[in-house]
């Protein structure tokens, strides 16, 4: 049984302007002591899928129906008291900005400790040392000092340090990374991934790392998830969404990368405009920007073929190739002819 | 791309006095005694970590900042009095990193664009401006429909194109990008990045190109610099550089981008700096990388390292820099 296990998952949020589709029908499974990545364009629903396994959605924010079983247990629907167990316990989050979550007038000891005194049993004394060492762990320096300063004296990889130390201070299952190194220099980013590749081996957690960054996904990920427009439209192990792209909105995105090779060439950039969720397509969500869309594709959105080793793709192009597409290949020709 | 260099900075520095406290105020040293050139028709790429100053060399240039020192050559004047100062922003422009809230979304398209040609009076007649703005518009891919729509009715990569139609205004031959496609989705980036690559072609523009996106910039660079801490550390061509890195902090900063292929992510040996950056009120004495470069001896903590020719065209400070390649 996967550590956890997503099926159908469904969230919306309820606007003046309309139901917004945010997570529209994502399925996947983490297994332990494993990374995986999320990927796919702003909008398209990364962050959403994690408030919504971690329950913290803004107000207007509902999940309208699927499941999330953790260790067998179902989530959804099971109360804020289970949750209040899980969060912190058994997952964590880090947020891109670690200033919005962490509080400005507390030091940072007092954050820590509280952290570790609401999910642990150990007493202050107790805490505080484990405190100190959480801090050791995530190579802060001085860390009986920083115990006593606020987040606002400490650098901004400092503060990350910080907001992991925290993630950690209980020693969750599943750590949820969202975009935890976006805000962060290079070098310090380098420091961060390297920290949390460490602590993940030494762990054994499993993590869900959310980015924009190819680069960050490549270096720290065993499987990925490519998501647009609220679906998952690739998933598969790191080196097939590279190397092996199924699905026509991964290739272009893999495509208009700037590479070591492509100075003096032009870039290949994903025409069109993003999706609007409140005005989806029929089809597949990605045809008006896709060059090799089809008539079905305006029509129908594509299922979920395999095409290969624990690696699916929801895109009309795989039909051909996929293991069981007798069906779905009648589908494109008649959609071809039915002009 | 002539020989000819369009600009050149020589020993530019800007030094901000801070408040530390009640009464007391302290220099900071934001831009050091950098110099560099660039030849018309040419990128250079700025690069280093926040906070090193690379905004500020670029509105120093332009002298959006009175520089404390050093001098601005433009095609061969120096530029220091009003007079020349005017008829420079004629010829050099800024766009600026964030599309969202570097335009006035009260503005429409046309308004912005045409602000410039306004400011500079850039046309004899009402219909010359229409004309103008129009062509602007073109320039960047956007059609003549968007022209009286509001800036916030458009995506981010769409008012990246405004904020640099804005720009192409008055006629611009160098621009300081700062940071222009950073707050953009990868989809988008790549539009914008050749946008400026086919104006470049299209009308011989000079680019000071900032960004901390090391794969952009080497995309877009013919030549790249590196700073830490207000001070360049190493110019070269940017193959050059991404090759074969002279300076211990470029060794690691290019060691440390992540690149977007499993298996070279993972043989990479990345050279993983101890430290935080240290803050330019606290600059430390001597080399400024010291603190955390695993080179340092006891010379680097007592004299600054000099800016200089290594190679043809590639330009280290490192006391070091013979004894560590
Ligand atoms: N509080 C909210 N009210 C209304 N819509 C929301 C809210 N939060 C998110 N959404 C919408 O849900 C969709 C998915 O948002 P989400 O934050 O998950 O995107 P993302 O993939 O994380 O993007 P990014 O890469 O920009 O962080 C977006 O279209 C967004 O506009
Ligand atoms: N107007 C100002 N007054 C005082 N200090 C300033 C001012 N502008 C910049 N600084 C300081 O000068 C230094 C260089 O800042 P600058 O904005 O040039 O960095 P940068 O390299 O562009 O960083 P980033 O990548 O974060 O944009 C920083 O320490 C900054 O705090
Ligand atoms: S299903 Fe059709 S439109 Fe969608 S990505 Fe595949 S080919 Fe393109
Ligand atoms: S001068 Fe010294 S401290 Fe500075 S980069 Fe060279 S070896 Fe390192
Ligand atoms: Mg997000
Ligand atoms: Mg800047």
């Amino acid at each position: 049984m996967a550590l956890l296990e997503v099926k159908d998952l469904k969230t919306s949020f309820f606007t003046d302007a309309g139901e917004v589709k945010a997570v529209n029908g994502v399925s996947f499974e983490l297994e332990r002591g494993k990374v995986l990545g999320i990927v796919g364009e702003s909008g398209s629903g990364k962050s959403v899928t994690a408030y919504s396994i971690m329950q913290i959605l803004a107000p207007a924010g509902k999940i309208i129906g699927g499941s999330v079983k953790l260790d067998g247990q179902e989530l959804i629907g099971s109360g804020e008291k289970v949750m209040k167990t899980v969060r912190g316990n058994k997952v964590s989050i880090i947020f891109q900005d670690p200033m919005t979550s962490l509080n400005p007038t507390y030091t940072i000891g007092s954050q820590l400790m509280e952290a570790i005194l609401l999910h642990t049993d150990r007493n202050r004394k107790q805490a505080k040392e484990r405190a100190i060492e959480m801090l050791k762990l995530v190579n802060v320096n001085e860390p009986e000092k920083r115990m006593k300063q606020y987040p606002f004296e400490l650098s901004g990889g400092m503060r990350q340090r910080v907001m992991i130390a925290m993630a950690l201070a209980c020693e969750p299952d599943i750590l949820i990374a969202d975009e935890p190194t976006t805000a962060l220099d290079v070098t310090i980013q380098a420091q961060i991934l390297e920290l949390m590749q460490s602590l993940q081996k030494e762990l054994g957690m499993a993590i869900i790392m959310i980015t924009h960054d190819l680069g960050v996904v490549a270096q720290m990920c065993d499987e990925v998830i490519v998501m647009y427009a609220g679906n998952i439209c690739e998933r598969g192990t790191a080196d097939e969404i590279f190397y092996n792209p199924q699905h026509e909105y991964t290739k272009s995105l893999m495509r208009s990368l700037p590479s070591a090779n492509s100075a003096g060439t032009r870039l290949q950039p994903i025409t069109g405009t993003p999706i609007d969720l409140l005005n989806m397509p029929k089809g597949c969500a990605f045809a008006p920007r896709c060059d090799a869309a089809m008539k079905i594709c305006i029509t129908k959105p594509s299922p979920e073929f395999e095409v290969g080793d624990n690696h699916t793709s929801r895109c009309w192009m795989c039909a051909k190739n996929a293991h069981s597409s007798g069906e779905a290949l009648m589908e494109i020709e008649g959609g071809e002819n039915n002009e | 791309m002539s020989n000819k260099p369009l600009i050149e900075v020589n020993g530019l520095s800007k030094y901000f006095d801070v408040n530390t406290g009640l009464f007391k105020t302290k220099k900071l040293k934001a831009v050091d005694n950098v110099s560099f050139a660039i030849k018309k028709g040419e990128t250079l790429g700025l690069v280093g970590e926040s906070g090193c100053g690379k905004t500020t060399v670029g509105r120093t240039i332009l002298h959006l900042y009175n520089p404390t020192s050093g001098e601005i050559i433009y095609d061969g004047k120096q530029i220091k009095s009003k007079e020349s100062i005017e008829e420079f922003r004629r010829h050099a422009t800024m766009v600026f990193q964030d599309p969202y809230s570097s335009l006035n979304p009260r503005m429409t398209v046309s308004d912005i664009i045409g602000e410039p040609l306004d400011v500079h009076k850039l046309y004899s007649s009402k219909k010359e401006r229409e004309e103008k703005i129009l062509e602007l518009m073109g320039h960047v891919g956007l059609n003549s429909e968007h022209a009286s729509r509001y800036a916030h009715e458009f995506s981010g990569g769409q008012r990246q194109r405004i904020g640099i139609a804005r720009s192409l205004a008055v006629n611009p031959d160098f621009i300081v990008c700062d940071e222009p496609v950073s707050a953009l989705d990868v989809s988008i980036q790549a539009q914008v990045i050749n946008m400026f690559e086919d104006l470049q072609d299209k009308m011989g523009l000079t680019y000071l190109f900032i960004a901390h996106d090391l794969l952009v910039v080497r995309h877009i660079s013919d030549r790249i610099a590196v700073m830490y801490l207000g001070r360049m550390v190493e110019l070269a061509d940017s193959k050059e550089i991404y090759d074969n890195p002279l300076h211990p902090y470029s060794k690691s900063l290019l060691s440390a981008v992540p690149v977007p292929d499993p298996k070279i992510a993972r043989e990479n040996a990345r050279i993983v700096l101890e430290g935080d950056i240290p803050s330019p009120l606290n600059a430390p004495s001597g080399c400024p990388f010291r603190t955390r470069c695993p080179y340092a001896t006891e010379v680097c903590a007592t004299s600054m390292p000099e800016f200089k020719e290594v190679e043809t065209g590639h330009f280290v400070a490192c006391h070091r820099v013979n004894e560590i390649n």
